[in-house]
Protein backbone atom coordinates (compact mmCIF):
# COMPACT_ATOMS: atom_id res chain seq x y z
CA UNK A 1 0.00 0.00 0.00
CA UNK A 2 1.43 3.38 -0.99
CA UNK A 3 2.02 5.93 1.77
CA UNK A 4 -0.51 8.49 0.47
CA UNK A 5 -3.15 5.81 0.15
CA UNK A 6 -2.74 4.96 3.82
CA UNK A 7 -2.25 8.56 4.92
CA UNK A 8 -5.43 9.97 3.36
CA UNK A 9 -7.58 7.60 5.43
CA UNK A 10 -6.04 8.68 8.76
CA UNK A 11 -9.07 10.87 9.61
CA UNK A 12 -11.27 7.76 9.49
CA UNK A 13 -9.02 4.97 10.67
CA UNK A 14 -7.26 6.82 13.48
CA UNK A 15 -9.17 10.01 14.29
CA UNK A 16 -12.43 8.08 13.91
CA UNK A 17 -14.17 10.82 12.01
CA UNK A 18 -17.57 10.08 10.54
CA UNK A 19 -19.92 12.55 8.86
CA UNK A 20 -23.11 14.08 10.20
CA UNK A 21 -25.56 15.21 7.54
CA UNK A 22 -26.74 18.77 8.11
CA UNK A 23 -29.99 18.09 6.22
CA UNK A 24 -31.27 14.95 7.98
CA UNK A 25 -29.03 14.81 11.04
CA UNK A 26 -27.96 11.21 10.49
CA UNK A 27 -24.38 10.05 10.81
CA UNK A 28 -22.65 7.99 8.14
CA UNK A 29 -19.44 5.99 8.02
CA UNK A 30 -17.46 5.45 5.79
CA UNK A 31 -17.79 9.02 4.50
CA UNK A 32 -19.58 9.57 1.20
CA UNK A 33 -19.98 12.45 -1.23
CA UNK A 34 -23.72 12.45 -0.57
CA UNK A 35 -25.81 11.23 2.36
CA UNK A 36 -27.10 7.65 1.98
CA UNK A 37 -30.34 8.62 3.73
CA UNK A 38 -31.37 11.95 2.18
CA UNK A 39 -28.89 12.70 -0.61
CA UNK A 40 -27.67 15.85 1.14
CA UNK A 41 -24.07 16.93 0.59
CA UNK A 42 -23.54 19.35 3.45
CA UNK A 43 -21.81 17.59 6.34
CA UNK A 44 -20.04 18.30 9.59
CA UNK A 45 -17.48 16.04 11.21
CA UNK A 46 -18.83 13.63 13.78
CA UNK A 47 -16.26 11.93 16.00
CA UNK A 48 -17.22 8.35 16.72
CA UNK A 49 -17.64 7.71 20.49
CA UNK A 50 -14.93 5.84 22.39
CA UNK A 51 -17.32 3.12 23.48
CA UNK A 52 -19.82 0.96 21.67
CA UNK A 53 -21.48 -2.45 21.68
CA UNK A 54 -20.49 -5.52 19.68
CA UNK A 55 -23.53 -6.61 17.67
CA UNK A 56 -21.93 -9.44 15.71
CA UNK A 57 -18.51 -11.03 15.36
CA UNK A 58 -16.60 -13.69 13.46
CA UNK A 59 -13.35 -15.49 14.20
CA UNK A 60 -11.25 -15.65 11.06
CA UNK A 61 -9.26 -18.86 10.54
CA UNK A 62 -8.46 -18.45 6.85
CA UNK A 63 -6.78 -15.11 6.29
CA UNK A 64 -5.89 -13.17 3.17
CA UNK A 65 -2.35 -11.98 2.36
CA UNK A 66 -1.04 -9.75 5.11
CA UNK A 67 -2.98 -11.44 7.90
CA UNK A 68 -1.78 -15.03 7.62
CA UNK A 69 0.38 -14.81 10.73
CA UNK A 70 -2.33 -13.39 12.96
CA UNK A 71 -4.99 -16.13 12.77
CA UNK A 72 -7.25 -16.67 14.55
CA UNK A 73 -8.33 -13.06 14.78
CA UNK A 74 -11.70 -11.50 15.43
CA UNK A 75 -13.67 -9.03 13.35
CA UNK A 76 -16.97 -7.50 14.33
CA UNK A 77 -19.62 -4.87 13.85
CA UNK A 78 -19.72 -2.23 16.60
CA UNK A 79 -22.82 -0.13 17.22
CA UNK A 80 -22.73 3.25 18.97
CA UNK A 81 -25.32 5.18 20.99
CA UNK A 82 -26.83 7.01 18.04
CA UNK A 83 -27.17 3.80 16.00
CA UNK A 84 -24.08 4.32 13.82
CA UNK A 85 -22.30 1.04 13.07
CA UNK A 86 -18.83 0.26 11.83
CA UNK A 87 -16.81 -2.85 10.98
CA UNK A 88 -13.45 -3.32 12.64
CA UNK A 89 -11.13 -5.79 14.27
CA UNK A 90 -11.82 -6.83 17.85
CA UNK A 91 -8.59 -7.29 19.77
CA UNK A 92 -7.23 -8.13 23.23
CA UNK A 93 -9.98 -10.70 23.73
CA UNK A 94 -10.18 -14.37 24.63
CA UNK A 95 -12.28 -15.82 21.81
CA UNK A 96 -14.28 -17.86 24.33
CA UNK A 97 -15.42 -14.67 26.04
CA UNK A 98 -16.86 -13.03 22.93
CA UNK A 99 -20.54 -12.22 23.30
CA UNK A 100 -23.07 -10.32 21.24
CA UNK A 101 -23.89 -7.15 23.17
CA UNK A 102 -20.56 -6.86 24.97
CA UNK A 103 -19.21 -3.36 25.51
CA UNK A 104 -16.08 -2.46 23.58
CA UNK A 105 -13.79 0.54 23.41
CA UNK A 106 -11.33 2.03 20.94
CA UNK A 107 -7.69 1.05 21.09
CA UNK A 108 -4.77 1.99 18.80
CA UNK A 109 -3.18 -1.07 17.21
CA UNK A 110 -1.09 -2.31 14.31
CA UNK A 111 -3.21 -3.84 11.52
CA UNK A 112 -0.59 -5.25 9.17
CA UNK A 113 2.61 -4.36 7.39
CA UNK A 114 3.46 -4.21 3.75
CA UNK A 115 6.35 -6.65 3.41
CA UNK A 116 9.80 -5.87 4.84
CA UNK A 117 10.21 -2.41 3.33
CA UNK A 118 6.62 -1.17 3.08
CA UNK A 119 4.74 0.88 5.65
CA UNK A 120 3.34 -0.50 8.88
CA UNK A 121 -0.38 0.14 8.91
CA UNK A 122 -2.04 1.23 12.16
CA UNK A 123 -5.68 1.86 12.96
CA UNK A 124 -8.21 1.98 15.74
CA UNK A 125 -9.52 -1.44 16.71
CA UNK A 126 -11.93 -2.29 19.52
CA UNK A 127 -11.35 -4.27 22.71
CA UNK A 128 -13.69 -5.41 25.47
CA UNK A 129 -14.11 -3.06 28.42
CA UNK A 130 -13.06 -4.93 31.53
CA UNK A 131 -15.07 -3.96 34.58
CA UNK A 132 -12.23 -4.31 37.09
CA UNK A 133 -9.64 -2.12 35.41
CA UNK B 1 -38.26 -2.08 -26.39
CA UNK B 2 -37.98 -5.46 -28.08
CA UNK B 3 -38.68 -8.76 -26.32
CA UNK B 4 -35.58 -10.92 -25.97
CA UNK B 5 -35.08 -14.69 -26.23
CA UNK B 6 -32.35 -17.06 -25.12
CA UNK B 7 -31.87 -19.38 -28.08
CA UNK B 8 -28.97 -21.46 -26.82
CA UNK B 9 -26.73 -22.22 -23.87
CA UNK B 10 -23.44 -23.96 -23.18
CA UNK B 11 -21.57 -24.75 -19.98
CA UNK B 12 -18.40 -26.44 -18.88
CA UNK B 13 -18.46 -28.62 -15.82
CA UNK B 14 -17.42 -26.53 -12.84
CA UNK B 15 -14.17 -28.00 -11.63
CA UNK B 16 -10.53 -27.42 -10.84
CA UNK B 17 -9.59 -27.43 -14.52
CA UNK B 18 -5.82 -27.64 -14.15
CA UNK B 19 -5.26 -28.17 -17.88
CA UNK B 20 -7.57 -25.42 -19.12
CA UNK B 21 -7.07 -21.66 -19.16
CA UNK B 22 -9.54 -18.78 -18.93
CA UNK B 23 -9.81 -18.63 -22.73
CA UNK B 24 -10.08 -22.42 -23.10
CA UNK B 25 -13.03 -22.52 -20.72
CA UNK B 26 -14.89 -19.69 -22.41
CA UNK B 27 -14.42 -21.12 -25.88
CA UNK B 28 -15.55 -24.59 -24.75
CA UNK B 29 -18.84 -23.15 -23.45
CA UNK B 30 -19.23 -20.92 -26.54
CA UNK B 31 -18.69 -23.73 -29.03
CA UNK B 32 -21.29 -25.84 -27.23
CA UNK B 33 -23.79 -22.96 -27.41
CA UNK B 34 -23.03 -22.25 -31.08
CA UNK B 35 -23.44 -25.93 -32.01
CA UNK B 36 -27.10 -25.86 -30.98
CA UNK B 37 -28.20 -23.04 -33.28
CA UNK B 38 -27.84 -21.86 -36.82
CA UNK B 39 -27.03 -18.16 -36.63
CA UNK B 40 -25.70 -16.01 -39.48
CA UNK B 41 -23.58 -13.72 -37.29
CA UNK B 42 -22.80 -12.53 -33.79
CA UNK B 43 -23.04 -8.79 -33.18
CA UNK B 44 -21.36 -8.49 -29.79
CA UNK B 45 -19.97 -10.36 -26.80
CA UNK B 46 -20.60 -9.54 -23.14
CA UNK B 47 -18.33 -11.36 -20.70
CA UNK B 48 -18.79 -11.45 -16.94
CA UNK B 49 -15.56 -11.92 -15.02
CA UNK B 50 -14.34 -10.89 -11.61
CA UNK B 51 -10.84 -12.15 -10.80
CA UNK B 52 -8.82 -12.47 -14.02
CA UNK B 53 -6.94 -9.23 -13.30
CA UNK B 54 -5.77 -10.62 -9.96
CA UNK B 55 -5.38 -14.31 -10.60
CA UNK B 56 -4.64 -14.65 -14.34
CA UNK B 57 -2.77 -11.32 -14.68
CA UNK B 58 -5.10 -10.53 -17.54
CA UNK B 59 -7.23 -7.51 -18.33
CA UNK B 60 -8.85 -6.71 -21.67
CA UNK B 61 -10.92 -9.88 -21.35
CA UNK B 62 -13.41 -8.87 -24.07
CA UNK B 63 -10.64 -8.74 -26.66
CA UNK B 64 -9.02 -11.93 -25.41
CA UNK B 65 -12.29 -13.80 -25.79
CA UNK B 66 -13.26 -12.32 -29.19
CA UNK B 67 -9.82 -13.22 -30.50
CA UNK B 68 -9.88 -16.77 -29.15
CA UNK B 69 -13.34 -17.64 -30.45
CA UNK B 70 -12.69 -16.31 -33.93
CA UNK B 71 -14.80 -13.20 -33.71
CA UNK B 72 -12.22 -10.43 -34.15
CA UNK B 73 -13.73 -7.08 -35.13
CA UNK B 74 -17.05 -7.43 -33.29
CA UNK B 75 -17.57 -5.38 -30.10
CA UNK B 76 -16.68 -7.22 -26.89
CA UNK B 77 -17.17 -6.00 -23.34
CA UNK B 78 -16.06 -7.30 -19.97
CA UNK B 79 -18.61 -6.63 -17.27
CA UNK B 80 -17.49 -6.69 -13.64
CA UNK B 81 -19.79 -6.72 -10.64
CA UNK B 82 -17.83 -9.08 -8.38
CA UNK B 83 -19.75 -12.37 -7.91
CA UNK B 84 -22.64 -10.76 -9.78
CA UNK B 85 -20.62 -10.22 -12.96
CA UNK B 86 -22.49 -12.96 -14.84
CA UNK B 87 -25.91 -11.55 -13.98
CA UNK B 88 -24.69 -8.06 -14.87
CA UNK B 89 -23.37 -9.28 -18.23
CA UNK B 90 -26.72 -10.93 -18.97
CA UNK B 91 -28.60 -7.74 -18.17
CA UNK B 92 -26.26 -5.70 -20.38
CA UNK B 93 -26.76 -8.19 -23.21
CA UNK B 94 -30.52 -8.01 -22.70
CA UNK B 95 -30.48 -4.20 -22.83
CA UNK B 96 -28.36 -4.23 -25.97
CA UNK B 97 -30.74 -6.57 -27.83
CA UNK B 98 -33.90 -5.07 -26.39
CA UNK B 99 -32.85 -1.57 -27.42
CA UNK B 100 -32.15 -2.64 -30.99
CA UNK B 101 -28.45 -1.75 -30.89
CA UNK B 102 -27.52 -5.41 -31.51
CA UNK B 103 -29.49 -8.39 -32.78
CA UNK B 104 -27.52 -11.47 -31.79
CA UNK B 105 -25.23 -11.39 -28.78
CA UNK B 106 -23.19 -13.89 -26.86
CA UNK B 107 -23.42 -13.42 -23.11
CA UNK B 108 -20.99 -15.41 -21.05
CA UNK B 109 -19.25 -15.61 -17.74
CA UNK B 110 -15.86 -17.11 -17.08
CA UNK B 111 -13.66 -17.55 -14.04
CA UNK B 112 -10.34 -19.27 -13.53
CA UNK B 113 -9.83 -19.23 -9.77
CA UNK B 114 -7.30 -22.04 -9.64
CA UNK B 115 -4.69 -19.93 -11.44
CA UNK B 116 -4.28 -18.24 -8.05
CA UNK B 117 -3.03 -19.73 -4.81
CA UNK B 118 -5.14 -19.87 -1.61
CA UNK B 119 -4.41 -16.54 0.11
CA UNK B 120 -4.36 -14.66 -3.17
CA UNK B 121 -7.80 -16.06 -4.01
CA UNK B 122 -9.13 -15.09 -0.56
CA UNK B 123 -7.88 -11.53 -1.09
CA UNK B 124 -9.20 -11.33 -4.64
CA UNK B 125 -12.69 -12.51 -3.64
CA UNK B 126 -12.61 -10.14 -0.67
CA UNK B 127 -12.41 -7.20 -3.05
CA UNK B 128 -16.16 -7.50 -3.55
CA UNK B 129 -16.32 -5.71 -0.19
CA UNK B 130 -15.19 -2.17 0.64
CA UNK B 131 -11.40 -2.42 0.49
CA UNK B 132 -10.57 0.73 2.46
CA UNK B 133 -13.06 0.20 5.27
CA UNK B 134 -13.55 -3.59 5.48
CA UNK B 135 -10.79 -5.55 3.73
CA UNK B 136 -8.16 -3.20 5.22
CA UNK B 137 -8.91 -4.64 8.67
CA UNK B 138 -8.39 -8.22 7.52
CA UNK B 139 -12.10 -8.77 7.03
CA UNK B 140 -12.64 -11.60 4.54
CA UNK B 141 -15.63 -12.26 2.36
CA UNK B 142 -16.54 -15.35 4.40
CA UNK B 143 -16.36 -13.32 7.61
CA UNK B 144 -18.82 -10.70 6.30
CA UNK B 145 -21.29 -13.49 5.70
CA UNK B 146 -20.43 -14.92 9.12
CA UNK B 147 -21.30 -11.58 10.75
CA UNK B 148 -24.72 -11.71 9.11
CA UNK B 149 -25.20 -15.40 9.94
CA UNK B 150 -24.46 -14.93 13.65
CA UNK B 151 -26.85 -11.99 13.73
CA UNK B 152 -29.57 -14.02 11.96
CA UNK B 153 -29.25 -16.89 14.43
CA UNK B 154 -29.31 -14.45 17.37
CA UNK B 155 -32.30 -12.41 16.20
CA UNK B 156 -34.52 -15.18 14.80
CA UNK B 157 -33.33 -18.05 17.03
CA UNK B 158 -32.82 -20.20 13.95
CA UNK B 159 -30.67 -23.24 14.86
CA UNK B 160 -27.23 -23.78 13.35
CA UNK B 161 -28.40 -27.15 12.02
CA UNK B 162 -30.83 -25.51 9.57
CA UNK B 163 -27.92 -24.04 7.62
CA UNK B 164 -26.17 -27.41 7.56
CA UNK B 165 -29.37 -29.05 6.35
CA UNK B 166 -29.67 -26.57 3.50
CA UNK B 167 -26.17 -27.59 2.38
CA UNK B 168 -27.29 -31.24 2.55
CA UNK B 169 -30.20 -30.46 0.20
CA UNK B 170 -27.90 -28.64 -2.22
CA UNK B 171 -25.55 -31.62 -2.41
CA UNK B 172 -28.51 -33.96 -2.93
CA UNK B 173 -29.47 -31.91 -6.00
CA UNK B 174 -25.92 -31.37 -7.19
CA UNK B 175 -25.13 -35.09 -7.04
CA UNK B 176 -27.42 -35.47 -10.06
CA UNK B 177 -26.03 -32.56 -12.07
CA UNK B 178 -23.27 -33.53 -14.52
CA UNK B 179 -22.01 -29.91 -14.55
CA UNK B 180 -21.61 -29.75 -10.75
CA UNK B 181 -18.23 -29.48 -9.10
CA UNK B 182 -19.19 -31.42 -5.95
CA UNK B 183 -21.29 -34.31 -7.28
CA UNK B 184 -21.76 -36.14 -4.00
CA UNK B 185 -24.20 -36.24 -1.12
CA UNK B 186 -23.32 -35.18 2.40
CA UNK B 187 -25.07 -35.31 5.78
CA UNK B 188 -25.49 -32.77 8.56
CA UNK B 189 -22.39 -34.03 10.34
CA UNK B 190 -20.27 -33.43 7.23
CA UNK B 191 -21.05 -29.73 7.59
CA UNK B 192 -20.87 -29.47 11.37
CA UNK B 193 -17.58 -31.35 11.59
CA UNK B 194 -15.94 -29.52 8.71
CA UNK B 195 -13.15 -27.03 9.19
CA UNK B 196 -13.84 -23.58 10.70
CA UNK B 197 -13.40 -20.86 8.09
CA UNK B 198 -14.81 -17.77 9.82
CA UNK B 199 -17.01 -18.75 12.77
CA UNK B 200 -19.84 -19.57 12.61
CA UNK B 201 -19.15 -20.41 8.95
CA UNK B 202 -17.61 -23.81 8.32
CA UNK B 203 -16.09 -25.17 5.14
CA UNK B 204 -19.32 -26.90 4.05
CA UNK B 205 -21.32 -23.69 4.45
CA UNK B 206 -19.18 -22.23 1.66
CA UNK B 207 -19.33 -22.66 -2.07
CA UNK B 208 -16.16 -24.33 -3.39
CA UNK B 209 -13.33 -22.69 -5.32
CA UNK B 210 -13.56 -23.73 -8.96
CA UNK B 211 -13.24 -22.78 -12.59
CA UNK B 212 -15.89 -22.65 -15.27
CA UNK B 213 -17.61 -20.84 -18.09
CA UNK B 214 -21.22 -20.56 -19.14
CA UNK B 215 -22.64 -18.95 -22.25
CA UNK B 216 -26.10 -18.07 -23.53
CA UNK B 217 -27.04 -16.61 -26.90
CA UNK B 218 -29.64 -13.86 -27.08
CA UNK B 219 -31.68 -12.48 -29.96
CA UNK B 220 -34.98 -10.63 -30.44
CA UNK B 221 -37.87 -12.93 -29.49
CA UNK B 222 -39.54 -12.34 -32.85
CA UNK B 223 -36.48 -13.76 -34.66
CA UNK B 224 -35.83 -16.68 -32.30
CA UNK B 225 -37.71 -19.31 -34.32
CA UNK B 226 -35.49 -18.57 -37.34
CA UNK B 227 -32.45 -19.82 -35.47
CA UNK B 228 -33.73 -22.49 -33.13
CA UNK B 229 -36.84 -24.54 -32.41
CA UNK B 230 -36.29 -24.42 -28.66
CA UNK B 231 -35.89 -21.14 -26.84
CA UNK B 232 -37.09 -19.22 -23.78
CA UNK B 233 -38.09 -15.62 -23.23
CA UNK B 234 -36.35 -13.29 -20.81
CA UNK B 235 -39.63 -12.10 -19.33
CA UNK B 236 -38.25 -9.80 -16.64
CA UNK B 237 -35.03 -8.36 -15.33
CA UNK B 238 -34.30 -6.22 -12.30
CA UNK B 239 -31.17 -5.10 -10.58
CA UNK B 240 -30.39 -2.85 -7.64
CA UNK B 241 -27.54 -1.76 -5.39
CA UNK B 242 -27.05 -1.43 -1.63
CA UNK B 243 -24.23 -0.01 0.51
CA UNK B 244 -20.92 -1.64 -0.34
CA UNK B 245 -20.02 -2.08 3.34
CA UNK B 246 -22.49 -4.10 5.39
CA UNK B 247 -22.30 -2.16 8.67
CA UNK B 248 -23.94 0.91 7.07
CA UNK B 249 -27.19 -0.92 6.40
CA UNK B 250 -30.17 0.04 8.53
CA UNK B 251 -31.32 -3.58 8.52
CA UNK B 252 -28.43 -6.05 8.50
CA UNK B 253 -30.77 -8.96 7.83
CA UNK B 254 -32.45 -7.61 4.73
CA UNK B 255 -31.04 -8.16 1.23
CA UNK B 256 -32.58 -4.89 0.10
CA UNK B 257 -30.92 -4.95 -3.33
CA UNK B 258 -32.40 -8.39 -4.03
CA UNK B 259 -35.82 -7.24 -2.79
CA UNK B 260 -35.86 -4.22 -5.12
CA UNK B 261 -34.38 -6.15 -8.06
CA UNK B 262 -36.95 -8.93 -7.62
CA UNK B 263 -39.87 -6.52 -7.40
CA UNK B 264 -38.79 -4.84 -10.63
CA UNK B 265 -38.34 -8.19 -12.37
CA UNK B 266 -41.75 -9.47 -11.15
CA UNK B 267 -43.38 -6.26 -12.36
CA UNK B 268 -41.77 -6.46 -15.78
CA UNK B 269 -42.68 -10.14 -16.20
CA UNK B 270 -46.17 -9.49 -14.73
CA UNK B 271 -45.81 -12.38 -12.28
CA UNK B 272 -45.59 -12.83 -8.51
CA UNK B 273 -43.50 -15.22 -6.40
CA UNK B 274 -46.36 -17.78 -6.42
CA UNK B 275 -46.10 -18.03 -10.23
CA UNK B 276 -42.45 -19.11 -10.12
CA UNK B 277 -41.92 -22.84 -10.70
CA UNK B 278 -38.23 -23.03 -9.83
CA UNK B 279 -35.51 -20.74 -8.60
CA UNK B 280 -31.74 -20.59 -8.73
CA UNK B 281 -30.48 -18.50 -5.83
CA UNK B 282 -27.03 -17.17 -4.95
CA UNK B 283 -26.08 -19.41 -2.00
CA UNK B 284 -22.38 -18.53 -1.90
CA UNK B 285 -22.74 -19.28 1.83
CA UNK B 286 -25.67 -21.10 3.43
CA UNK B 287 -26.82 -17.90 5.18
CA UNK B 288 -27.25 -16.30 1.74
CA UNK B 289 -29.95 -18.86 0.97
CA UNK B 290 -32.10 -17.72 3.89
CA UNK B 291 -31.81 -14.02 3.16
CA UNK B 292 -32.18 -14.45 -0.61
CA UNK B 293 -35.33 -16.58 -0.35
CA UNK B 294 -36.81 -14.01 2.05
CA UNK B 295 -35.98 -11.05 -0.18
CA UNK B 296 -37.36 -12.84 -3.25
CA UNK B 297 -40.68 -13.36 -1.47
CA UNK B 298 -40.48 -17.15 -1.02
CA UNK B 299 -40.20 -17.10 2.76
CA UNK B 300 -41.29 -14.83 5.58
CA UNK B 301 -38.39 -13.17 7.35
CA UNK B 302 -36.74 -15.39 9.91
CA UNK B 303 -38.75 -18.45 8.86
CA UNK B 304 -36.32 -19.99 6.40
CA UNK B 305 -35.84 -23.06 8.63
CA UNK B 306 -39.59 -23.74 8.93
CA UNK B 307 -40.01 -23.87 5.16
CA UNK B 308 -36.84 -25.90 4.77
CA UNK B 309 -38.17 -28.55 7.19
CA UNK B 310 -41.61 -28.46 5.53
CA UNK B 311 -39.84 -29.58 2.36
CA UNK B 312 -40.73 -26.39 0.49
CA UNK B 313 -37.33 -26.14 -1.20
CA UNK B 314 -37.07 -29.81 -2.24
CA UNK B 315 -37.41 -30.76 -5.93
CA UNK B 316 -41.06 -31.69 -5.27
CA UNK B 317 -41.71 -28.79 -2.88
CA UNK B 318 -43.63 -25.54 -3.29
CA UNK B 319 -40.60 -23.75 -4.69
CA UNK B 320 -37.76 -26.04 -5.82
CA UNK B 321 -34.50 -24.28 -4.96
CA UNK B 322 -31.28 -24.79 -6.91
CA UNK B 323 -32.01 -28.04 -8.73
CA UNK B 324 -28.47 -27.60 -10.09
CA UNK B 325 -27.04 -27.92 -6.58
CA UNK B 326 -26.58 -24.18 -6.33
CA UNK B 327 -23.33 -22.41 -5.65
CA UNK B 328 -22.81 -24.84 -2.78
CA UNK B 329 -22.63 -28.00 -4.89
CA UNK B 330 -22.65 -27.03 -8.56
CA UNK B 331 -19.91 -24.60 -7.67
CA UNK B 332 -19.26 -20.88 -7.84
CA UNK B 333 -16.89 -19.79 -10.61
CA UNK B 334 -17.71 -16.29 -9.45
CA UNK B 335 -18.01 -14.16 -12.59
CA UNK B 336 -19.63 -17.05 -14.46
CA UNK B 337 -22.19 -18.01 -11.80
CA UNK B 338 -24.94 -15.66 -12.94
CA UNK B 339 -24.81 -17.11 -16.44
CA UNK B 340 -24.74 -20.69 -15.11
CA UNK B 341 -27.95 -19.97 -13.21
CA UNK B 342 -29.68 -18.63 -16.30
CA UNK B 343 -28.39 -21.50 -18.46
CA UNK B 344 -29.67 -23.99 -15.90
CA UNK B 345 -33.14 -22.44 -15.77
CA UNK B 346 -33.18 -22.41 -19.58
CA UNK B 347 -32.25 -26.10 -19.59
CA UNK B 348 -35.11 -26.84 -17.17
CA UNK B 349 -37.68 -24.86 -19.16
CA UNK B 350 -36.62 -26.64 -22.35
CA UNK B 351 -36.91 -30.04 -20.65
CA UNK B 352 -33.23 -30.86 -21.08
CA UNK B 353 -32.18 -31.12 -17.43
CA UNK B 354 -31.80 -34.90 -17.29
CA UNK B 355 -32.00 -36.46 -13.83
CA UNK B 356 -32.86 -33.12 -12.25
CA UNK B 357 -35.68 -32.32 -14.67
CA UNK B 358 -38.71 -30.72 -13.10
CA UNK B 359 -42.03 -31.56 -14.73
CA UNK B 360 -43.99 -28.81 -16.48
CA UNK B 361 -41.74 -25.94 -15.49
CA UNK B 362 -42.90 -22.75 -17.18
CA UNK B 363 -41.39 -19.85 -15.26
CA UNK B 364 -38.03 -19.77 -13.51
CA UNK B 365 -36.12 -17.11 -11.61
CA UNK B 366 -32.39 -16.62 -11.17
CA UNK B 367 -30.90 -14.39 -8.46
CA UNK B 368 -27.22 -13.49 -8.72
CA UNK B 369 -25.49 -11.02 -6.46
CA UNK B 370 -22.26 -9.19 -5.78
CA UNK B 371 -20.74 -9.05 -2.33
CA UNK B 372 -23.19 -9.55 0.51
CA UNK B 373 -26.06 -8.44 -1.73
CA UNK B 374 -24.49 -5.06 -2.40
CA UNK B 375 -25.62 -5.50 -6.00
CA UNK B 376 -28.32 -7.95 -7.12
CA UNK B 377 -29.42 -9.20 -10.52
CA UNK B 378 -32.75 -10.98 -10.82
CA UNK B 379 -33.84 -12.56 -14.10
CA UNK B 380 -37.17 -14.24 -14.85
CA UNK B 381 -37.36 -16.68 -17.75
CA UNK B 382 -40.52 -18.02 -19.35
CA UNK B 383 -40.97 -21.07 -21.54
CA UNK B 384 -42.08 -19.89 -24.95
CA UNK B 385 -45.36 -21.38 -26.04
Amino acid sequence: MSVPRYWRCIPQRIKMEALKCKSCGKTIYPPRARCIYCGGNDFETYVIPEKGRLISFSIIRHAPIGFEHTTPYVVGIVEFENGLRISSQITDVDINELKIGMEVEQVFRKVTEDGKSGIIQYAIKFRPIFQNI
Amino acid sequence: MRKVAIISYGMTKVDRHWNKSLRDLFSEATLKALSRVDIPKVDAIFVGNMCASDLCDQNNIGTLIADHIGMISIPAYRIEAACGSGGAALHCGFMAVSSGIFDIVIVGGVEKLTDGTGKKVTLSLGKAADFEYEVFYGITFASLNALIMRRYMEVYKVPRDAFADFAVLMHKNGAKNPYAQLQFEIDRETVLKSEDIADPIKLYDCSPIGDGAAVVILCPLEDASKYSDSFVEIAGIGSATDTIDIASREDLLLFKSTLIAANNAYKMAKVSPSDIDLVEIHDAFTINAALSLEALGFSKRGEFDKLLYDGAFEPDGIIPVNLSGGLKSRGHPVGATGVYQVAEITMQLLGEAGKNQLKNAEIGLAQNMAGVASNSFVTILRRYK
